[in-house]
């Protein structure tokens, strides 16, 4: 089956810096993210798929070319605009999992809902249901720093899918975690946050998780150079 | 939002107790140096209350209370004779030296009252009765700084000028600035005691005539005698004023407030800014999540005023319980605390809570969120 458009890359160019530092990260990039699909980005270190994934998510504005992000030009949207389309459709999984230290697991998971102004009790309610959902039904009131990195990895998770976002990035979420348990927080990942109507953006060079995905594209140099079906999820 | 913002703050142990500490310290600090000048600044103008005449007549030249500028006998007579004087008395202000039994001089303010109607006289005696002081070679003294007239008792007795001085009496009287102890006498003893000059009334001190308020009889006064006159409360602002312009006291205390403030703005500064470094990373992950910047400056500003807040009441207790340990304005201390100087010390802590938060704000709107990414 055929799954919509969620986002389309068109010709996106990035540069960073100016004179001797002036470096093309992005070079006419073109891609295509479909809803229903999760799909991997990868490529050797240096290739531009962080840029890439930032540009994407509208944290990180382009040098040229279009940016559509569920029918929207984000690259033309003004900054605080930018930051209300995230708030709205986008959420983050990172490599750190930069969980704030001083907040209890389901005080972070409730971030995002308190970003948009949802009340405090009803964020919390919600925020211990994604806990459950990831299985930590039991470790809602631990800290960060008592959770071990695949907990606080789905801690993450959970607070990506708290808001219902159509589209989540996650920049190479099992790199701080070993084998085992990165295969074990993709699997949930998939059976989680893997819905019809939403989009997984994935970055990373972990080719233990390269099953995961549906959809592989292959970076080199600031280029989209295949991109791949994997037809074993369908 | 603010609620995540306190959470972080306080969630930082070390971090929280610093800037508490820190500017609780400042308070402290800012809201002791000032009772002190307060304190300091209201004891010079303590003879006037001491005294507790309504209204004081002087030379036009006199600059403060104890300025010695004395008037001639027969302005009296004059003072009495202006419209709405209800009566007129004079009074002798003056500092002379004491010879004390062991050989010693200790200077006094010998203060000679009416001899009729004594008016002047202390309302508070620890011991004996101002009445006594008809009696022959008879002074009150009051009890504060007594110690360097060998705290004498009644019927103990020292020298003024020669002669001889008994006490029948030791009053309670505050601490004033020159810390000298008060010797009390009647008017034409205290004249004995001293030297003697051609000019000896220090001041008249003046009743307004019952429904007359004090300022129009002063108006009269001036009009008629062109001599000065002050109400009770003008001539203590004319003293503390001549004292602020005229000692060092204003700029020394002046330098010590401008110290706390740059001591506070460097503890809470650079606390501030170690707890922006530190938490760069979580707020640029809640930029990503779509916080905006506004929200984001709400919430340092609310960390930053909630520990001005709490720093400042913790501080400012602190200082007035150290006031109220030592206090009562007879004691060594000289500490008052007006509600301004509290206002202006919470002024002072909210300016360095904002001042030193203005950076992390900076830096947390030029945050770009694309470093979430970045390790
Ligand atoms: N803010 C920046 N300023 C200047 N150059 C940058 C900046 N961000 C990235 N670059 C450059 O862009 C290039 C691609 O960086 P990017 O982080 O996208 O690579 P990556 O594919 O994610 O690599 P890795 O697998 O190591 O994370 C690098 O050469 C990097 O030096
Ligand atoms: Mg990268």
């Amino acid at each position: 089956m055929e799954h919509e458009i969620a986002a389309k890359l068109v010709d996106v160019d990035k540069n960073f810096g100016l004179g001797n530092t002036f470096v093309k990260v992005l070079k006419k990039v073109n891609l295509e993210i479909h809803s229903g699909e999760l799909t991997l980005l990868v490529g050797p270190s240096g290739c531009g798929k962080t840029t890439l994934l930032s540009v994407l998510a509208g944290i990180l504005d382009t040098t040229d070319g279009e940016v559509n992000v569920f029918g929207t030009r984000v690259d033309k949207l003004s900054q605080a605009k930018k930051t209300s389309f995230r708030r709205k459709n986008i959420g983050f999984i990172f490599q750190q999992f930069n969980l704030l230290p001083t907040l209890t697991a389901a005080d972070n998971v409730a971030i995002p809902l308190l970003i948009s102004k949802v009340p405090y009790r009803e964020a919390l309610k919600k925020a211990k249901y994604y806990l459950e959902v990831v299985g930590l039904g039991d470790r809602v009131t631990f800290y960060p720093t008592q959770l071990s990195g695949g907990q606080q990895q789905r801690v993450a998770i959970a607070r990506a899918l708290v808001a219902e976002p159509k589209l989540i990035v996650c920049d190479e979420p099992t790199a701080s975690l070993d084998g085992e348990t990165g295969k074990i927080v993709m699997e949930m990942f998939r059976q989680t946050a893997l819905k019809r109507d939403r989009a997984i953006v994935v970055v990373t060079h972990d080719n233990r998780i390269f099953e995961y995905g549906d959809r592989i594209a292959e970076m080199l140099d600031g280029r989209i150079v295949s991109i791949h079906e994997n037809k074993n999820h369908k | 939002m603010l609620r995540i913002a306190f959470q972080m703050l306080v969630g930082d142990r070390a971090k929280y107790l610093t800037l508490i500490s820190g500017l609780s310290f400042v308070t402290l600090l800012f809201v002791q140096q000032g009772s002190v000048f307060c304190g300091l600044m209201l004891r010079t103008a303590k003879p006037v209350e001491a005294i507790g005449a309504p209204i004081w007549v002087c030379d036009p030249t006199l600059q403060a209370i104890d300025d010695f500028k004395p008037l001639l006998d027969t302005d009296l007579t004059r003072i009495r004779s202006v419209d709405g004087v209800r009566w007129a008395v004079p009074l002798f202000m003056r500092q002379v030296q004491v010879r004390l039994n062991d050989g010693k001089f200790q200077t006094v303010r010998l203060i000679g009252l009416d001899n009729a109607s004594l008016v002047g006289r202390p309302s508070q005696m620890l011991s004996g009765n101002t009445e006594s002081l008809l009696l022959p070679d008879s002074v009150v003294i009051g009890k504060a700084e007594m110690e360097r007239l060998n705290n004498p008792k009644v019927d103990d007795t020292f020298e003024i000028n020669d002669k001889l001085a008994r006490v029948v009496g030791i009053a309670d009287v505050p601490r004033d600035f020159l810390s000298n102890p008060y010797v009390y006498t009647t008017y034409d003893r205290a004249l004995q005691y001293s030297p003697r000059q051609r000019k000896q009334m220090s001041y008249v001190l003046v009743a307004p005539q019952p429904g007359l308020s004090s300022q129009q009889v002063v108006e009269n006064i001036k009009k008629t005698t062109g001599l000065s006159a002050y109400t009770a409360d003008d001539l203590r602002w004319l003293t503390i004023w001549y004292f602020m312009r005229n000692t060092g006291i204003p700029i020394n205390i002046g330098i010590s407030l401008l110290l706390v403030f740059v001591v506070g703005m460097a503890i809470a500064g650079q606390t501030f800014y170690a707890f922006a470094l530190q938490n760069e990373r979580y707020f640029g992950a809640l930029k990503a999540m779509g916080t905006g910047n506004f929200t984001l400056v709400r919430m340092i500003m609310f960390q930053s005023l909630f520990v001005g807040v709490v720093g400042y009441g913790i501080g400012a207790g602190a200082a007035c319980f150290i006031g109220w340990m030592g206090s009562g304005g007879r004691e060594k201390l000289a500490f008052f605390t007006p509600e301004q100087l509290l206002f202006i010390s919470f002024g002072v802590t909210i300016v360095i809570c904002l001042l030193s938060s203005l950076v992390s704000i900076q830096r947390v709107i030029r945050l770009e969120p694309a470093v979430v990414f970045r390790g």
